[in-house]
């Protein structure tokens, strides 16, 4: 189990023993447990009170900036890996440090921006 | 010298299997009728892509395919869904009144580009040598050629991030 | 590894992309049809990259750069889909009609100026 493909069967292995566990787990609690359903047990449980209006509420609008900006800086880590791994190189050096400081640069323009609008205040 | 389409190699029997999970669920998020469900079976088309990017030793577009496209591009559709009181469960106006024509444009698409394919690609064959798709020899073309068009997509970050907060955030007024 | 195999996937992919772009009514399943498309076009760059052996990795960098510009474009699609829900509590596509032009029956092969077209025209309800 050497190699490219080697080592990719190993976590493929991995991850079907992971599913395996879990749906095993499931299935066998799913086979031992009594299961007799009535209409009271099949309700919401809140707390012993009777449930009040639906389970589906509309977020806030804010919350959706915030999702922005993580997945901003998720593809900005992105961009990280590669350059983690070449920057120190010979024939890389300090021009590609720089590039990579000018991308972050223009980045935290972007939460700059969003700061100095109080996008990111708690209110 | 190209080896023959049958009996396919262990590899191409691995692709083929991602490939019929991604189709499958990518069908999947077209047509059912649960918008919740319709997020999630685009996790799954998105998982089985990344697996056909690993089977093509794409290793670094992998990781980067789960990273971006699973953890948050999918994240950020569920928002959207959450955000506009989309109905929870069933519901049958999913669907605009054309799809009888939406599904005769995708077949004759789908016919057209697949035949145009198998003819020009009959005889292509590539034997997979793992190494070229490493985090370090892709960082490596980045950073020596591909480098004003790195730069340009942060620009384009900034204009997007900057974009979705002065649309999304309406309540934010400028200065006096 | 056949370039076939990848190739009639990525098509497959695109037109199910199609399909949904052109059949669905809710905005954000319409992005993630998009997304589908997309993801056909990565598929493909990714393929002949690796079957092209290209020494600058052409195929996979412009992928990374579309993973990128894709993630961009559905941060913008979705603030648009948000303000459009907040002005109309809708985000049916085939209730966003204000720019629809009402087929002018006297007139069906729109020989006549558009200024007075405008004018005769009538609301769509």
């Amino acid at each position: 189990m050497t190699g490219y493909f080697g080592s990719y069967v190993v976590v493929a292995v991995l991850l079907g023993v992971g599913v395996a566990i879990f749906a095993g787990g499931l299935l066998a609690n799913r086979l031992l447990r009594p299961d007799r359903p009535t209409a009271e047990k099949l309700t919401t449980y809140e707390c012993g009170v009777d449930p009040v209006g639906e389970g589906w509420a509309q977020s806030q609008i804010r919350y959706y900036v915030f999702t922005y900006l993580y997945v901003v800086f998720a593809v900005d880590a992105v961009f990280l890996f590669p350059w983690a791994t070449v920057f120190a190189d010979p024939g890389f050096g300090l021009t590609t440090l720089v590039e990579m400081f000018v991308f972050l640069a223009f980045i935290a323009l972007g939460i700059l921006y969003a700061w100095r609008k109080r996008v990111l205040t708690w209110t | 010298m190209t080896p023959a389409l049958w009996p396919p190699t262990a590899q191409e029997i691995v692709f083929l299997l991602l490939s019929v999970v991604a189709v499958g669920s990518a069908l999947l998020v077209v047509t059912t009728r649960q918008l919740v469900h319709a997020a999630l079976w685009l996790v799954a088309c998105f998982g089985a892509l990344a697996g056909c990017y690993l089977v093509l030793t794409a290793e670094f577009v992998a990781w980067v395919q789960v990273l971006i496209y699973v953890g948050a591009v999918v994240v950020l559709m569920l928002f959207g869904i959450m955000l506009t009181r989309a109905p929870i469960g069933r519901t049958a106006d999913l669907d605009s009144g054309n799809r009888v024509v939406a599904a005769l444009v995708a077949l004759a698409t789908a016919a057209v580009l697949v035949t145009v394919v198998i003819d020009g690609f009959r005889s292509a064959y590539t034997p997979l040598d793992p190494g070229t798709g490493s985090a370090k020899s892709l960082g490596g073309s980045i950073f020596r050629t591909w480098v004003l068009p790195f730069e340009a997509l942060s620009i384009l970050l900034l204009a997007a991030l900057i974009g979705a907060i002065v649309i999304s955030r309406t309540d934010i007024k400028g200065r006096e | 590894m056949h370039v076939v195999y990848p190739a009639v996937v990525a098509a497959l992919l695109f037109s199910i992309g199609v399909y949904g772009v052109l059949a669905r009514r809710n905005t954000i399943l319409v992005l993630m049809s998009v997304e589908l498309m997309l993801n056909a076009v990565n598929l493909n760059l990714v393929t002949f990259d690796v079957w092209l052996r290209d020494q600058l990795h052409g195929g996979q960098v412009l992928t990374l750069f579309v993973i990128v510009i894709a993630a961009a474009e559905v941060g913008i699609g979705l603030a648009i889909v948000l303000a459009v829900f907040r002005n109309r509590q809708s985000i049916d596509l085939d209730r966003l009609r204000d720019l629809f032009e009402p087929p002018n029956s006297s007139d069906p092969d729109g020989s006549q100026p558009a200024a007075t077209k405008v004018t005769t025209g009538v609301g769509p309800e």
